[in-house]
């Protein structure tokens, strides 16, 4: 099977400053990576990496396009790659009002990606718009009102729900429930894994949260300083750590 | 006044102006930048469309000016005598018989010919600004024809009024290609704009960006199938001149709150009234 994105010996330097070095994978069809790392170790940076946000400084990242079969998003034009942007993939950031449009309605926020791909017939985007916020919990009475109005839970469902809508294959995430009380964590999570496994999704999430990946992940990357120094199935990471890193990670999460 | 450059700007700034002018020609809608100059008016007194015009005129044109439709306006005979002073151009009130137009929020009623110029005063020139602040990002999304968050201002505009509620400064596409913002004019004016005989000259002084329409440009008014664009005016005829194809202003005319609309291009009306048409409210 073609791996839907293969990743190939990412570097991404900050001057003479390490962000991440020399990473590879491959990702497959309805899979979820997890990485995990302590605060440095380069998680972000991989992510906008592979997302298109960055420029890496070497590697390879080879993404499985609807019409054309693989190609390396890094050396595709950047019309080419913002366009995959907002059609096959999706970014959900940490803070809601990174990825959101504040002074907009929820209903305009999810229709905007229908709008960039050519979508001309108000009644259509409204009723997918609105469809949408009932998938993500969000009452459709709530379709006109602006995100400001919105609860933190809210807000980051409503920008899953505004990245999901052109039913992208892979989404990249950054922290997606960090900042977030736990209960309300636990049911972004729920309505995550559920939508993961509806739409056969892909996804790559960074966390520094194990409880996140074990409940999400099925195979995780352990980084740091800049490197993956483990990876596997993530039961098997979890529950056996092999590197010296991974276990005091594991470890000390145990504790808490 | 006589130290002064013809039309006041000194040769070589005017032919930077001309070079962005035939700029914007040879790219219709896309805004070019340009090194505005200090003009004796301030910013919002149409200094971006005076240099554009001190920029294309010559001792034989005939120069007019209308504000929001109107000759008679402080704004637009401040700009009339400044350029009857400085370059010593005859001037006009006659839509016909100008050769040169600026122009503050209003296409003239009278259809423009060949040879005429029409000159925008223009204060915001990027139609992405409201919903994007970032003139790096609107300037990358102009260039990738990225234009989906145009309509989501549409968007807004029909979830909040049930309509589309813009009615002036009216996004339009030109060509096939650049998303621009027309100016404030109403969107009855709209569908004048494309295949029309005259050129088409915007200037926004304050953000420095001059824009084009060349003769007969394709321009369409954006909008949603289900929500198609209309260009509307008050739904009556004209008080003085009974004309009922002519964008209007509602006036109070007295103490008890009575209204009337008439002509906002007061040469059309007059011409007409000078023609024998009479409204209900003519004397
Ligand atoms: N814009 C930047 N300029 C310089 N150095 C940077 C920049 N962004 C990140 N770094 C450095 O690169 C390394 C990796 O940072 P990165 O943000 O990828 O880590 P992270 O694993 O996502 O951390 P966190 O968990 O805190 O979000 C760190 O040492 C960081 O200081
Ligand atoms: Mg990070
Ligand atoms: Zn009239």
């Amino acid at each position: 099977m073609t791996p839907l994105l293969s990743v190939q010996g990412i570097t991404k330097r900050y001057g003479a400053h390490i962000g991440c070095t020399d990473v590879s994978f491959d990702l497959y069809p309805g899979e979820v990576m997890g990485i995990v790392g302590e605060s440095g170790s380069g998680k972000s940076t991989l992510l906008n990496c592979m997302a298109g946000h960055l420029t890496p400084d070497a590697g390879q990242v080879v993404f499985d396009t609807r019409t054309e079969g693989p190609r390396d998003t890094i050396i595709m034009s950047e019309p080419e790659r913002r366009m995959l942007g907002r059609t096959d993939w999706a970014f959900v950031h940490q803070h809601a009002r990174d990825g959101l449009r504040m002074g907009v309605s929820a209903g305009g926020n999810v229709g905007e990606r229908l709008m960039a791909v050519g979508e001309r017939h108000y009644g259509d985007i409204r009723d997918k718009a609105t469809d949408w916020l009932g998938r993500v919990e969000i009452d459709a009475s709530r379709v006109d009102d602006r995100p400001t109005t919105f609860s933190g839970g809210m807000q980051q469902r409503l920008q899953i729900a505004r990245n999901l809508v052109t039913g992208p294959r892979l989404v990249f995430m950054d922290e997606p429930t960090g900042g977030l009380d736990v209960s309300v964590q636990a049911r972004l999570l729920d309505l995550l894994r559920g939508l993961v496994r509806d739409m056969g999704l892909s996804a790559i999430i960074v966390t520094h949260d194990l409880a996140v990946v074990r409940f999400l992940a099925d195979r995780l990357m352990v980084m740091k300083s800049g490197r993956v120094v483990e990876a596997g199935l993530t039961d098997q990471v979890l529950d056996d750590p092999q590197h010296a890193y991974s276990q005091l990670l594991v470890s000390s999460v145990l504790q808490v | 006044m006589t130290e002064y450059n013809f039309a006041y700007l000194d040769e070589q700034t005017k032919r930077m102006i001309r070079r962005a002018i035939l700029k914007g020609l040879a790219i219709p809608g896309y805004q070019v930048p340009f090194a505005s100059r200090e003009m004796p008016m301030p910013y919002g007194w149409g200094t971006g469309g005076v240099q554009v015009s001190a920029a294309v005129l010559t001792p034989k044109d005939t120069f007019k000016v209308i504000d929001q439709g109107a000759d008679d306006t402080t704004n637009a005979v401040s700009i009339r005598t400044f350029f009857q002073r400085t370059a010593g151009v005859a001037t006009t009130t006659a839509t016909s018989d100008a050769t040169v137009i600026q122009t503050r929020h209003r296409i003239p009623e009278e259809p423009l010919h060949e040879g005429q110029i029409l000159v925008y005063q223009v204060p915001i020139p990027e139609p992405l600004r409201f919903l994007e602040p970032r003139e790096s990002e609107t300037r990358k999304m102009h260039s990738l024809e990225e234009y989906g968050l145009m309509h989501v201002k549409l968007y807004e505009d029909i979830s909040r009024h049930g309509h589309i509620a813009t009615s002036y400064a009216y996004p339009v596409k030109v060509e096939g290609r650049y998303v621009t913002d027309p100016s404030p004019i109403p969107k009855f004016d709209n569908p004048k704009l494309g295949d029309m005989a005259a050129i088409q000259l915007f200037g926004a002084g304050r953000e420095q960006r001059i824009y084009a329409l060349p003769p007969y440009t394709q321009v369409v008014s954006l909008d949603f199938q289900d929500h198609p664009f209309e260009a509307s005016k008050a739904d009556h005829p004209c008080g003085m001149c009974g004309a009922t194809d002519s964008y209007l202003d509602e006036l109070i005319i007295d103490d008890a709150g009575g209204r009337m609309f008439v002509c906002s291009d007061t040469d059309y009306c007059e011409a007409r009234q000078a023609a024998g048409h009479k409204g209900k409210d003519a004397a």
